[in-house]
């Protein structure tokens, strides 16, 4: 039984999982890639799930800025192409984007899909996939922000912008997504920190990022809590750092007596 | 300068402005006065074009303001709006929220807009106050730093929307101080405003509106004594004994 280690009968006994059961040596093994032992080996996962979700971070901030300045413009046009970007983005489910930018969208581009699938290593297509799938998902989630954001400032703002002369692009640039964006350092944080969780549904493409490691670790090891445990306590260190980071980018731009500025 | 012609506004359905008309001459003073939802702020948003009209024209110093050709943003550098929530740039020091559209609509120097903005701020009482964000002032002082900011582009003449209704009445006068001065200085002003010893004090004339409509637009005088309309009578009589 692999829930238990042989040598530790007294956890056999009282039924319990103590930390006396976990063998921290499994880690020092050779991993699945021989070369690195489990532990470089989980931490080279990390590594390619904070790459997957920096990427993604990247396109997803752009492009949601993008989409969410597009649905406060006047005129119906653009709203309407922007609400359209969210609705189809954000409805349909995250795993089935995924194949799509995976299986689909290479085979029904011409040229690029076949330098793709033909040039492209294999882990830099999983990371290329992953990154349009996650960073235009979570781009739909940005722009809704992003849209509230700039609509929380109210039409005072612009109209004050306008009136001094500025185009509207200026008031944008210049006005109301750097307060906007001050207003949503919160909210963002938690985004990023969905986005890393998301990161593991890359995994079903192959991309051997933290939550794939983890399960082979598991596997080739037996050693399940183990393996698991480790990904957990990564995952939340992560998080820890992330929000870390977001804390000191908040009171860093914080305004004086304004948003929990000092006075 | 300013000159309002037979403007017709809706929204949707709803028409908020009723063939309305009326001037103000250089280095006049008008004021709008009129019960909530009478038109106001509609009707001075749509002479820097603010909000579009559906009918009508607007000139300002000779421009049609709802000509197609008409650079608006040019246009706007050049008449000063100031709003009833102040509308300061709450991330910028309130020596940038001045000197902000100097260099990037006026293309000043730094050095220039700093100059200016300094020159603003010491008109309306304010010189130390340069380095503070818009939140850490009183809304008195907000006010009258935008005002400053609207002088700071040479306006050739300012349109202010209730500038005082958001303030405490302890703050009122501090903000009215101002704004005589500039009308003294013969600035040309259209102000939409509720405070009826500012109006017997420095406006030419006095433009009452309702539901939309310009009901009376006479020398301030023959309007406080004796107003043409039983309308206008009963929205002074109101106004006037608080
Ligand atoms: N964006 C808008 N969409 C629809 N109706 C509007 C809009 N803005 C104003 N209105 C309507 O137009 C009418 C005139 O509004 P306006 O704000 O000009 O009135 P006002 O005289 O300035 O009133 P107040 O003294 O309350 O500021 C009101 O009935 C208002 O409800
Ligand atoms: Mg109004």
């Amino acid at each position: 039984m692999w829930l238990l280690d042989s040598t530790n009968h007294q956890s056999l006994i009282t039924n319990h999982i103590s930390l006396a059961a976990f063998d921290f040596s499994v880690f020092l093994r050779p991993s699945p890639e021989s070369a690195l032992n489990n532990l470089s080996y989980l931490l080279v996962g990390l590594g390619w799930s904070l790459l997957l979700a920096l990427g993604s971070w990247v396109v997803a901030f752009v492009v949601g800025s993008v989409v969410g300045v597009m649905r406060t413009l006047p005129g119906r046009i653009l709203p309407s192409i922007g609400a359209c970007y969210v609705e189809l983005f954000r409805n349909v489910p995250l795993l089935v984007q995924l194949f799509v930018w995976f299986f689909v969208v290479p085979d029904i581009t011409p040229i690029l899909g076949d330098w793709f699938k033909q040039q492209v290593p294999p882990i830099w297509q999983e990371f290329i996939a992953g990154t349009a799938c996650l960073g235009l998902f979570t781009a739909a989630r940005i722009a809704e922000q992003v849209r509230s954001g700039i609509g929380s400032l109210g039409t005072g703002q612009l109209g004050a912008g306008l009136a001094l002369g500025l185009r509207r692009r200026q008031v944008y640039l210049l006005v109301l997504l750097p307060v906007a964006y001050r207003i949503l350092i919160p909210t963002l944080t938690s985004e990023f920190l969905n986005l890393i969780k998301n990161t593991a549904v890359a995994s079903t493409i192959g991309y051997l990022e933290l939550a794939q490691r983890s399960a082979s670790m598991a596997e080739t090891t037996a050693r399940v809590y183990e393996a698991f445990t480790a990904a957990t306590l990564l995952y939340a260190a992560l998080n820890l750092l992330v929000m870390f980071l977001a804390r000191a980018l908040e009171r860093f731009t914080a305004l004086p007596g304004f948003l929990g500025g000092d006075k | 300068m300013i000159s309002i012609r037979n403007v017709s506004k809706w929204f949707g359905e709803f028409q908020a402005l009723k063939k309305c008309s009326a001037e103000v001459h250089k280095g006049e003073v008008v004021v709008i006065c009129g019960p909530s939802g009478s038109g106001k702020s509609t009707l001075i948003k749509c002479v820097n074009g603010l909000e579009s009209f559906q009918e009508g024209e607007i000139w300002v110093d000779g421009i049609s303001v709802a000509d197609r050709k008409t650079d608006l943003p040019k246009l706007r550098s050049r008449v000063g709006m100031v709003f009833q929530h102040f509308e300061l740039f709450p991330h910028l020091s309130i020596l940038d929220n001045i000197t902000l559209a100097q260099c990037r609509v006026l293309g000043r120097s730094k050095k220039q807009a700093v100059e200016k903005a300094v020159q603003l701020l010491e008109l309306v009482g304010l010189a130390e106050q340069k380095p503070k964000f818009p939140a850490q002032l009183s809304g008195g002082q907000q006010q009258r730093v935008a005002i400053a900011r609207a002088l700071a582009m040479d306006p050739i003449a300012m349109l202010f929307d209730e500038p005082t209704s958001a303030l405490d009445p302890e703050m009122i006068n501090e903000v009215l101080d101002v704004m005589v001065e500039l009308a003294q200085s013969g600035m040309t002003m259209l102000v939409v405003t509720h405070e009826m010893g500012f109006a017997k004090r420095v406006a030419n004339r006095i433009i009452f509106m309702d539901r939309g409509e310009v009901v009376e637009d006479r020398p301030k005088q023959t309007f406080f004594e004796n107003p043409e309309t039983n309308r206008a009578r009963q929205f002074l009589s109101k106004i006037l004994t608080h």
